[in-house]
């Protein structure tokens, strides 16, 4: 009954082609959005903020850069590690070295630098699929791993591994609250979201998902992979690197590289595909439920092991965990092999219905 | 030369392990196109029963021989090894048939992480030894060849021994049996193999076994060699571009390029490491993998896959 789009008529292209067509969608939209703006940061705690919001946020925009390579384009990867990673080490080097560079010019450049090593390990996309390139992109993973420890330059020869992110500010703000830094990364991750989701939906879009589809049938109908495939690399990368940078800034502070590793780059991917492969808001969804479920799984076992009568010791807590994690992500692809974003649109579809299911 | 030489021959009995860790993958994915990550925690969650077990049952039953005690420990991990096959085919595996390949990396993703929970909180996160009472001594060859001889670790030689029986087991399986030739079928053509009758569901079982124990050989040996820890399961890693060398539906092409990943390994951490700063090691074998692909996008044995709109 609430859910209904009878008697919205469309009379021009324009309304025709809008991101959300349905008037009940753009308003829920705009209710979160005030949501996630105004009301959420007015109330929540500072633990809220740096264990739950600030990580979804830049998780959720270094989900959508991998969105883009995975699930709109097809191209499996286990390298978004390593974007991210070159993504935080290029903008801190810009920042520390650039006197007076502002901190957007900063991130800019480090998507930039991501997407130049996205687009040079991406260049065996053009010869290798599937299981194949997601192995491949593991030699980004582990040739950036070695590049930030052994590379003194890049690093400017912190004398530990790690490097600490200098005080940052934007227009002349200062962002040291957990506020602003919030603020600061939401602003981001729509400002990017939307450019996404014009993107896929505009030619090169397209051209991205006939590639993922059927790349030899998209090649006879005169797409050139070539082409789509290197700028699938080069968006994906340029967002993770994005996030990698706000990653290091304003989540981490300091870093070393093996927080950009492996389990980033299972992380991510994870997210996208519980999220939904090849959906925008899947990626939301998808971060959320990522960061969340280890807080709940910790919260949970002290519980559980006192309904069992066992004493559970960090040892067995952290064992517990992964075992439910592992559990978990089987469970889920079993269940919902297309993600939350699925169940979101099955939700909409029945709403429209509701309550007459016939 | 003798120097080379050495370097050289430590690299493939490096290589052998690869060679034996690889396999688990290809065998898997052949039967199943199921591209299993956690094939790394496989052989770590083996060589942990297999540790263990070696420990416990002198000391349950009071067995004073440490053969009998190392033979029934492997017995012991080989069942559970079977079991493992049997649940993850049952739990997981039957109800994800015709997903896509990511899906279904992301599910070996998950078992990987339940098994190391699950191994380490039965058997403990430390560090524990498997003792099959391998020779530790070195040993010197062709002296009279080279000033100083050639050495060899011993240790290295029976592990690339027990490896290469292991391997030669698997052909004569795959080759003879008629299990091993349904298995073949299989990998050609699921939907052919299954309408002259062979069960799917039972295959992917012994395909899994298969992995779990050349998984569960492999950590015997690394195990032995270093001590069975944490640590092993990143093996899997290292194993993992060698596949993708191969061509990942390739049982001699895992062989051939973990012996070449193996001896390029050693060889250019000493002779091209120096240059770059050492530590080229972790990327050495997928920068080799990566450069042959895009000479040979199937990898050296691979099947060249031909797409028809």
């Amino acid at each position: 009954m609430i859910y209904r789009e009878n008697g919205q008529f469309k009379t021009s292209y324009r309304s025709d082609q809008q991101i959300f067509p349905i008037a009940q969608d753009r308003w829920v939209m705009l209710a979160l959005l005030l949501v996630a703006f105004v009301v959420v940061p007015l109330t929540a705690s500072s633990y809220v903020f740096s264990a739950i919001l600030i990580p979804v946020v830049i998780l959720a925009l270094a989900a959508l850069g991998t969105n883009i390579l995975i699930g709109y384009c097809g191209q499996i990867s286990l390298g978004s590690g390593a974007f991210m990673a070159v993504g935080a080490y290029g903008a801190w080097n810009v920042i520390m070295r650039v006197p007076g560079m502002p901190l957007i010019g900063a991130l800019l450049l480090g998507g930039v630098f991501a997407a130049i090593f996205g687009v040079l390990f991406g260049l065996p996309s053009l010869r290798v699929k599937g299981l194949y390139l997601a192995v491949t992109t593991l030699a980004a993973q582990f040739f950036a791993d070695w590049m930030f420890y052994r590379v003194k330059w890049l690093t400017m020869d912190s004398p530990s591994i790690s490097v600490t992110a200098p005080d940052v500010s934007v227009f002349g703000i200062a962002l040291d609250s957990y506020a602003s830094k919030y603020l600061f990364c939401l602003t981001l991750l729509v400002l990017l979201a939307l450019a996404c989701k014009n993107l896929v939906r505009s030619a090169i879009g397209r051209e991205w998902m006939a590639i993922r589809d059927m790349d030899v049938a998209a090649a006879v109908i005169g797409i050139r992979p070539t082409y789509a495939k290197l700028t699938a690399f080069a968006v994906s990368s340029f967002i993770i690197g994005v996030a990698g940078a706000l990653w290091g800034f304003f989540y981490l502070g300091s870093w070393e590289p093996a927080a950009f590793g492996l389990d980033m780059s299972l992380e991510l991917l994870f997210m996208v595909i519980i999220g939904g492969l090849g959906s925008i808001m899947g990626n939301f969804i998808g971060a959320a439920f990522m960061v969340v479920l280890p807080i709940l799984i910790r919260l949970g076992l002290p519980a559980l092991g006192s309904v069992l009568g066992m004493q559970l010791g960090t040892a067995e807590a952290a064992h517990l965990e992964l075992m439910l994690f592992g559990v978990l992500i089987v469970w889920f692809l079993i269940v919902e092999p297309h993600g939350l974003a699925r169940l979101w649109s099955t939700g909409k579809q029945k709403l429209r219905l509701w309550p007459f299911p016939h | 030369m003798g120097f080379f030489l050495e370097t050289l021959i430590g690299g493939l009995m490096t290589g052998v392990l690869y060679s034996l860790v690889a396999l688990g993958f290809v065998l898997i994915y052949k039967a199943s196109s199921v591209f299993n990550f956690a094939q790394g925690v496989m052989v770590l969650f083996a060589a942990l029963a297999m540790a263990r077990f070696s420990e416990w049952i002198p000391q349950w039953t009071g067995i004073e021989s440490k053969v009998l005690a190392n033979v029934l420990a492997f017995m012991v991990a080989a069942v559970l090894m079977l079991i493992l096959a049997w649940l993850v085919e049952r739990l997981a595996l039957r109800h994800l048939v015709s997903q896509p390949e990511a899906t279904l990396l992301m599910a070996t993703i998950g078992i990987g992480f339940f098994l190391e929970g699950f191994g380490q909180s039965v058997f403990g996160s430390n560090v524990y030894n498997i003792d099959i009472g391998m020779p530790k001594d070195p040993l010197f060859v062709a002296q009279g060849l080279f000033e100083g001889g050639i050495l060899i670790d011993s240790q290295e030689l029976v592990a690339a021994l027990i490896a290469t029986l292991l391997v030669a087991a698997l052909v004569l399986f795959f080759q003879k049996t008629s299990t091993g030739r349904a298995l073949r079928a299989v990998a050609d053509d699921h939907q052919a193999a299954q309408s002259v009758g062979i069960p799917l569901a039972r295959m992917w079982v012994i395909v899994w076994f298969v992995a779990g124990l050349s998984a569960l050989v492999a950590g015997m040996v690394w195990g032995s060699k270093l001590g069975v820890q944490f640590s092993i399961s990143t093996l899997a890693l290292r194993a993992l571009p060698v596949v993708i060398l191969g061509g990942l539906t390739s049982v001699p092409g895992a062989i051939v390029a973990g012996l070449i990943v193996g001896a390029g390994e050693k060889l250019s951490e000493i002779y091209l490491g120096p240059f770059v700063g050492g530590g080229i090691e972790v990327w050495f074998a997928y920068v080799l993998a990566l450069l042959v692909l895009l000479v040979r996008p199937q990898g050296l044995f691979g099947e060249k896959i031909i797409d028809r709109v």
